[in-house]
């Protein structure tokens, strides 16, 4: 349904297709290096943040309240700072890419 | 002979949860060359245990969701061996014995044993009809072939700590009729302060579950398929599935076998190292002494689990392990997330601030004289990243601002200078 293309750490793209489910899903049934996902997907770890291109940043939108709230908790964030387990897959998604933080 | 190679490192963890499956892909991301054997009794593919008693308890697949993907083991190249079990550790010799009888050296041995659902022993329990405990993948798919397959579906649920409060929700969701018994005069009486108690005796009764305190359970009768499940005080509670969630006993046998130092679990120092410099021990199955409070914990988190993953991974590969001394877990009950960062024990003084602009969010605050202990946040993520922030700083919180919820909840509010 949409091929999304992770930047790992030391700059490694990793292209991967999803059909369904969390961005965060996607990236660990991948095993994308940064991405744990340790809370299983509720938004409570904070451990799949990552970076949206910024002129892809309208794709996927707005982080929810409690989601900001989370990446508080990450001194790297930024503006297009996403947790990737609030993100679900879809169509329109074909082509993202996202810089997994450090 | 010539060209031999010096015997690879072989390092064996025992127990393929949260714990030992992080570690072993840690353990990688660290350099470590060797050996690494996973071992598990659980024929399944390592899951993420907490779905177990929320969204995931009543659905098509109950363990869905695997910690990760199997080639990935393949690909680190970790031997993943699982359904088997480990009965014996000869430290001596850095061997364990699987029950196959087969034999394997180990150079690094890490126990991540974990822990076991406590069954009380109520007369009748033995012989009752579809009772069941909450841990394992095996346990909710039995909880929902049981539900699925019988038509009045009562369910008395055993103890009123997170597991049980957690299985009341997600049962009570699926149409349930759901009664909780809880030992003690409250409700998650152990973990949290009073004014929690009450909100989640409120939220569970709102939702249709019958909650009752102070209910001592005696008997459980059992006729064709059918239970009572009968209290000291009288009280009797008819039940088509009982859920029993009532604590752990830690899994300390191979430990107890090896002659690790035990205490509240298996004794372990910063580095989860044990009183056997080459075994370790992880997760719920061991006992460490927190920097942060300063007191012996055994904590029973996936946080934790992971944190002590990656240090035993710095550990083993000559690297210095960082530790978050903070522990925090978190519970999902019906459409309410809740938080909670650092450990109230000992606490003398507690804050509940309610916040106006969103009546569904409150946070209370645990404090031991001036000195913030923890936060339980509910549908309120900013408290508990607030807190998790102002607690590992040992930031002097202002009270009385912390009081007034006609304040923002913000860092610059609450730092007292």
């Amino acid at each position: 349904m949409a091929n999304i293309t992770f930047i790992t750490q030391g700059n490694i793209p990793v292209t991967v297709h999803g059909e369904s489910g969390s961005v965060m899903a996607l990236a660990v049934e991948n095993n994308v290096a940064g991405i744990d996902g340790d809370c299983g997907g509720v938004c409570s770890c904070a451990t799949c943040h990552v970076h949206v291109a910024k002129e892809q940043f309208s794709l996927v939108g707005e982080a929810s309240e409690i989601e900001k709230d989370m990446l508080e908790l990450d001194d790297d964030a930024d503006e297009y700072s996403r947790l990737c387990c609030q993100i679900d897959i879809t169509p329109e998604l074909d082509g993202l890419v996202l810089t997994v933080a450090g | 002979m010539m060209n031999a190679q010096p015997p690879k490192e072989t390092c064996i963890i025992v127990g393929a949860s949260h714990g030992g499956v992080n570690l072993a892909f840690a353990l990688r991301k660290e350099g470590y060359s060797g050996r690494i054997q996973l071992l598990d009794t659980d024929k399944r593919v390592p899951y993420h245990r907490p779905p177990l008693s929320k969204k995931h308890l009543i659905s098509d697949q109950p363990a869905g969701q695997l910690l990760k993907p199997l080639q990935a083991y393949e690909k680190a190249d970790i031997d993943l061996q699982l359904g088997v079990t480990v009965v014996d550790v000869n430290p001596s010799e850095k061997s364990v014995t699987l029950d196959d009888g087969t034999s394997h050296v180990y150079t690094q041995l890490v126990l991540a044993t974990g822990a076991q659902p406590i069954i009380p022993p109520i007369s009748g329990v033995d012989s009752a009809a579809h009772l069941y405990t909450l841990r394992t993948a095996e346990d909710a798919q039995a909880i929902a072939e049981a539900f699925n397959a019988c038509e009045k579906k009562r369910v008395v649920v055993i103890g009123g700590g997170y597991v049980g409060l957690e299985a009341a929700a997600s049962l009570q969701l699926c149409g349930a009729k759901v009664t909780v018994l809880e030992r003690e005069s409250r409700l998650l009486a152990r973990v949290t302060a009073p004014d929690m108690s009450d909100y989640f005796y409120r939220l569970h009764q709102e939702n249709g579950v019958a909650v009752f305190n102070a209910k001592n359970v005696s008997e459980i009768q059992t006729h064709n398929n059918e239970n009572l499940v009968c209290c000291s005080d009288g009280s009797q509670y008819p039940a088509d599935i009982i859920v029993v969630g009532v604590g752990v006993r830690v899994n300390t046998h191979l430990a107890e076998k090896a002659g690790l130092k035990l205490d509240n679990g298996i004794a372990v120092d910063g580095n989860n190292q044990t009183s056997d410099d080459s075994i370790y021990a992880i997760g719920d199955c061991c006992a460490q002494f927190n920097t942060h409070y300063q007191r012996w914990l055994r904590l029973e988190s996936v946080q934790n689990a992971l944190e002590q993953a990656k240090v035993v991974a710095a550990v083993i590969c000559a690297k210095t392990p960082k530790m978050n001394a903070i522990p925090w877990f978190w519970s999902d009950q019906y459409a309410v997330k809740l938080q909670m960062v650092g450990l109230s024990q000992g606490y003398n003084k507690v804050v509940v601030r309610h916040e106006r602009v969103n009546p569904e969010s409150f946070s209370v605050w645990y404090f031991n004289d001036d000195e913030l202990l923890s936060v339980d946040a509910v549908n309120h993520a900013k408290a508990y990243v607030l807190g998790t922030k102002l607690i590992a700083q040992r930031q002097r919180v202002d009270i009385d601002k912390l009081q007034d919820s006609s304040l923002a909840l913000n860092s610059a509010l609450l730092v007292q200078i």
